[in-house]
C-alpha cells in the first residue's frame, strides 16, 4: 500500500466532515490523516486526506467520493509537486541541565520554543512527516511528556489554483 | 498536482426547468411547481411540506403518524391531491414505497415521525439503496431547540442514514422545506436513483414561512450522469461484431432506465446470447429466443455457463455481485469486459474492466444500436452459430426442472411454476420476500415485461413481499398483483395486509408454506450435515399450524385459502383470481425437503455449477 494526499473540495454545509470520513471508514479504507479548513472562498471547504491505499483502491474511493453531494472536486497532490505541511506540538521536561541539549535540537530542526516553564519546553515544529519524524526521533533521549499534530495539509506547487474552477461550479449552478 | 479528477457532466441537467436530457425513469417526477399562485403565501412549515410533495407531482403517499411529524398530518387530511395510505409499521411503509416506485418508476414517499417511527425506516432505506430505487422518506424530528438533548423520540436519523441514502438532510427552518424537498425528488430520481431522506424538525413545521418553490435545483456536486464517449461506444461494437461467444450481462439499471426496447434492439441486432440478473428479471421477454434466463448462485447452467465461457461479456447496467460471479477471480476468465453503467464507481469496482461506458442506459443503447450496424455494414455479421449450438446443447440438456417430492405434498416448484402459468404475464406484477420461493419465482415464473417483478435483490430483506405488494398495487391498480411469499417471510410483515383490507388494496399472497426457514434449511442439509438449528417454524402440513394462515387471514379482514396437494393448485389459483375486492391469501403447504437448483456454492467458482444435488455438467467434454 501507499500514501495518497487527497485535496477534497466541499460545500462548507454541516456534516459534510462527517459524511467524507464515514465513507472511507464503510468503504473499509485507512485514514492516515485529516484536516480541514475554510479556503479562501467562505463557500468552500478544504479537507486534506492522507490515505494508505494501492492504486486501484484509491480510484475507487474517489468515485465513491465523488457520489457525495457536498463534494465539489477532488485532487490528488503527489509529493514532488506539492508542498506538505504537518504541524506538530511537543512537550519536553527540561530542567537547566538538559535545557541547552533540547535547544540545540531545536535549532537544528529549525523549529521554534513556544512556550518555557522553569522544568519543561513547549516547542512548535512544522515539516513534511519526514522531518518531524526525525526531530521526534532526535527528542527520544529526551523525557518527552506531549505530543500533539496536525493532520497533514498541501497544496499544489507553481500558480494554479484547484479552487478557482470549483468555486465557478458553485457560481454557476 | 498530478491527477485532476473533477466531477464529470458539471454542466448538464442542471436547471429544473429544463426537461432532463435523458430521464433516468419511466415516468420523471415533476419538478416545476403546477401552481404558481403558490409562490409568496404564508403557511405553515407543515402545510409547505404537504404543498411541496404535491409540486413534486407525489400522489400516493405511505406513512404512519407520531408526535414529531403531527403539524404535517393536519394539513396532510385536507390535500385532495394526496392519497395517503395509514399503514400498521413504519416498515411497511417503507416498503411500499419502494413497490410503488418499482411498479410505476415514480418517486416513492413514505412519512413517519423521529425516533423509533424513523429508525423502523432503516431497513427498507438500506434495500432502497442497494437496489436503486427512487424514495422520498420524510421523518419528523424534535424541536430544533431539542436536538441533542435525548429528548423524547429522538434519534439522529440523518446520522444513521448517512451510509444508506443517496442523500439525507436535516431541516430545521420551515422557509427551506420547498428546497429541501424539491432537492430531495430530483436526487432519488436522477442519475442512479436511490432513497432520499429528509428529517425536519417539529419546530419548522409549526413555524410560518412564505412558501417558495425553487425556480431550479442548485446541487453544484451533483451529477446526473455523463453522456456515453462515443469512442468507447464505438469499441464495444467493434468488440461485439467480431466477439464469437458474445453474451449480453443485463442487470437491474436496464430497468430502472426504462431501456428494455433498448436491450431488445441491441438483442436482435448482435446475436449475443443474453442473461437477466435476480435485477433484471423481465427486461427481455423470456419467451426471446436469444434468453438464456438468471445467472449466477442459482442460474440456469445456460446462463452460468455462457458467462464462463463467453469470448465477450457486455455488462448493461449490472454490478459484478458476489452473487452473480461467484469466485471473483475465475468469473468469465477468458472475457474481454465492456461495463456500461450510470454510476461511474461500479466500472472497476469488483471486476477489472478493458471498455468502460459511463452513461444511462437509455442512451446507451441509443448510441451502440447504430454503431454496431455501421460495424456489421462494413464487415459483415460475425458467424455465432457454433455459440449457439453450445448454448441450446447446454439449454436443453440441462434445462431447469425439479424432481417430484417424496412426502406425497406439493412441489413448491410446481406451485410457483402453475402461478405463473394461470397469470396473464402482460397484466400481473409479482413480488417476493427473500429465500427460496424468491429463486423459484424469479426462475419458474416467466417475465415478459419490465416492472413486473419486485424482489429485494442486494439487501436480501425477508419480508419484503406483502408490504412491496402493497405499494405496487396502489401504483398500478388496474394489474393483479401477486405476493409471493415464505412462512418465513410472511410472520414479518403481515401486518400489512389489515392495511389492504382496509384501503381496499386486494393483493393476492401465495405462502410458499414449507414451515421452515426454507433456504437456511436448505444450507443445513448441505453443508452442516442435516441439523436444523432453528429453522422450524411449525406452520405446515402435520404441525400444530402455529399460526393457521387461513384464520389470520380471515381475522385480518382477508380471503384465506388452502391448497395442500398439486391436485388443487390450478383450481385454487383460480379461485383467488376471481376475488378481487379483497385481499387473498393462500397457504400452499409444500414439501419442506425441495431445494433450489442449480446452486453454486457460497464463494466457490461458478465453474463448480451443480445442476441437482451431485449432478455438475461436464465441462470438458464440452470444450
Amino acid at each position: 500500500m501507499t500514501k495518497h494526499t487527497l485535496s477534497v473540495l466541499v460545500e462548507n454545509k454541516p456534516g459534510v466532515l462527517a459524511r467524507v470520513s464515514g465513507l472511507f471508514s464503510r468503504r473499509a479504507f485507512n485514514i492516515h490523516s485529516l484536516a480541514v479548513g475554510q479556503t479562501e472562498h467562505p463557500e468552500i471547504s478544504r479537507i486534506t486526506v492522507v490515505v494508505d491505499v494501492d492504486e486501484l483502491p484509491l480510484e475507487q474511493v474517489t468515485k465513491q467520493l465523488n457520489k457525495l453531494i457536498h463534494v465539489l472536486k477532488i485532487v490528488e497532490l503527489e509529493d514532488d509537486r506539492s508542498v506538505q505541511r504537518d504541524l506538530l506540538l511537543i512537550k519536553v521536561r527540561a530542567d537547566a541541565r538538559q535545557r541547552t541539549d533540547v535547544l540545540q535540537i531545536v535549532e537544528l530542526f529549525r523549529a521554534h520554543v513556544v512556550d518555557v516553564a522553569p522544568d519543561s519546553l513547549v516547542i512548535e515544529a512544522v515539516g513534511n512527516r519526514e522531518k518531524l519524524e526525525a526531530l521526534l526521533a532526535a527528542l527520544s533521549v529526551h523525557d518527552v511528556r506531549e505530543i500533539v499534530q496536525s493532520g497533514t495539509v498541501a497544496i499544489g506547487r507553481g500558480a494554479r489554483s484547484i479552487t478557482e474552477r470549483a468555486l465557478d461550479r458553485l457560481a454557476s449552478a | 498536482m498530478a491527477q485532476v479528477t473533477a466531477k464529470p457532466g458539471a454542466t448538464s441537467a442542471r436547471t429544473a426547468r429544463q426537461a432532463p436530457s435523458a430521464p433516468s425513469l419511466a415516468l420523471p417526477t415533476p419538478q416545476a411547481n403546477p401552481d404558481p399562485a403558490l409562490n409568496g403565501v404564508e403557511m405553515t412549515g407543515a402545510a409547505a411540506i404537504i404543498r411541496s410533495l404535491e409540486a413534486a407531482g407525489a400522489t400516493d403517499v405511505f406513512g404512519l403518524p407520531g408526535g414529531a411529524i403531527l403539524p404535517t398530518y393536519d394539513p396532510l387530511m385536507d390535500s385532495t391531491k394526496l392519497r395517503h395510505i395509514l399503514v400498521r409499521h413504519e416498515q411497511g411503509a417503507g416498503h411500499a414505497a419502494q413497490g410503488y416506485a418499482h411498479a410505476t418508476g415514480k418517486v416513492g414517499v413514505c412519512i413517519v415521525t423521529s425516533g423509533p417511527g424513523a429508525t423502523n425506516l432503516v431497513t427498507p432505506i438500506a434495500d432502497a439503496n442497494m437496489d436503486s430505487i427512487p424514495m422520498v422518506a420524510i421523518t419528523g424530528q424534535v424541536g430544533a431547540a431539542m436536538i441533542g438533548t435525548d429528548a423524547f423520540q429522538e434519534a439522529d436519523i440523518v446520522g444513521i442514514t448517512s451510509p444508506i441514502t443517496k442523500h439525507n438532510m436535516l431541516v430545521t427552518d420551515a422557509a427551506d422545506i420547498p428546497r429541501a424537498i424539491a432537492e430531495a425528488f430530483y436526487i432519488a430520481s436522477h442519475g442512479r436513483p436511490g432513497p432520499v431522506l429528509v428529517d425536519i424538525a417539529k419546530s419548522a413545521q409549526q413555524a410560518t414561512t412564505t412558501f417558495q418553490w425553487p425556480g431550479r435545483i442548485d446541487l453544484p456536486g451533483f451529477n446526473s450522469g455523463a453522456r456515453p464517449h462515443s469512442k468507447t461506444v464505438q469499441e464495444a461494437a467493434r468488440l461485439l461484431a467480431t466477439a464469437r461467444r458474445p453474451v449480453l450481462y443485463v442487470g437491474g439499471g436496464v430497468i430502472r432506465s426504462g431501456a428494455s426496447a433498448g436491450l431488445r434492439k441491441l438483442t436482435d441486432l448482435s446475436g449475443a446470447a443474453v442473461v437477466t440478473t435476480l435485477m433484471a428479471r423481465g427486461a427481455l421477454p423470456d419467451s426471446h429466443p436469444q434468453h438464456l434466463g438468471m445467472p449466477g448462485m442459482h442460474g440456469t447452467v445456460a446462463a452460468v455457463a455462457a458467462l464462463q465461457k463467453a469470448d465477450l461479456v457486455v455488462s448493461l447496467g449490472a454490478r459484478f455481485d458476489d452473487r452473480v460471479t461467484g469466485a471473483l477471480d475465475s468469473f468469465a476468465p477468458h472475457a474481454t469486459i465492456v461495463h456500461a453503467d450510470i454510476d461511474p464507481a461500479e466500472i472497476g469496482k469488483n471486476r477489472a474492466v478493458d471498455v468502460p461506458i459511463v452513461g444511462d442506459l437509455k442512451e446507451v443503447f441509443e448510441a451502440l444500436v447504430p454503431a454496431l450496424e455501421e460495424e456489421h455494414r462494413k464487415h459483415g455479421k460475425p458467424d455465432l452459430e457454433a455459440w449457439w449450438a453450445q448454448l441450446d446443447d447446454w439449454r436443453t440438456t440441462f434445462a431447469l426442472g425439479y424432481t417430484p417430492t417424496e412426502d406425497k405434498l406439493s412441489s413448491p416448484q410446481y406451485v410457483i411454476q402453475r402461478l405463473g402459468a394461470l397469470n396473464d404475464p402482460q397484466s400481473t406484477v409479482y413480488t417476493s420476500g427473500v429465500g427460496q420461493h424468491q429463486m423459484w419465482a424469479s426462475q419458474f415464473i416467466k417475465y415478459e415485461r419490465p416492472n413486473t417483478w419486485i424482489n429485494s435483490g442486494g439487501l436480501g430483506t425477508m419480508g419484503f413481499s406483502v408490504p412491496a405488494a402493497m405499494g405496487a398495487q396502489v401504483g398500478v391498480p388496474d394489474q393483479t398483483v401477486w405476493a409471493i411469499d415464505g412462512d418465513g417471510c410472511f410472520q414479518m410483515t403481515n401486518q400489512e395486509l389489515v392495511t389492504c383490507a382496509i384501503n381496499e388494496i386486494p393483493i393476492k399472497v401465495a405462502i410458499i408454506n414449507n414451515s421452515s426457514l426454507g433456504m437456511v434449511r436448505q444450507w443445513q442439509t448441505l453443508f452442516y450435515e442435516g441439523r436444523y438449528s432453528n429453522t422450524d417454524l411449525h406452520t405446515g402440513h402435520g404441525t400444530r399450524r402455529v399460526p393457521d394462515f387461513v384464520k389470520l387471514a380471515d381475522a385480518m379482514g382477508c380471503v384465506g385459502l388452502r391448497c395442500e396437494s398439486d391436485a388443487d393448485v390450478d383450481a385454487t389459483i383460480k379461485r383467488a383470481n376471481e376475488i378481487n375486492d379483497q385481499p387473498v391469501v393462500v397457504d400452499f403447504t409444500v414439501s419442506r425437503d425441495a431445494m433450489v437448483w442449480p446452486m453454486v456454492a457460497a464463494g466457490r467458482s461458478n465453474d463448480e455449477i451443480q445442476y441437482a444435488k451431485g449432478i455438475a455438467p461436464k465441462w470438458d467434454r464440452e470444450d
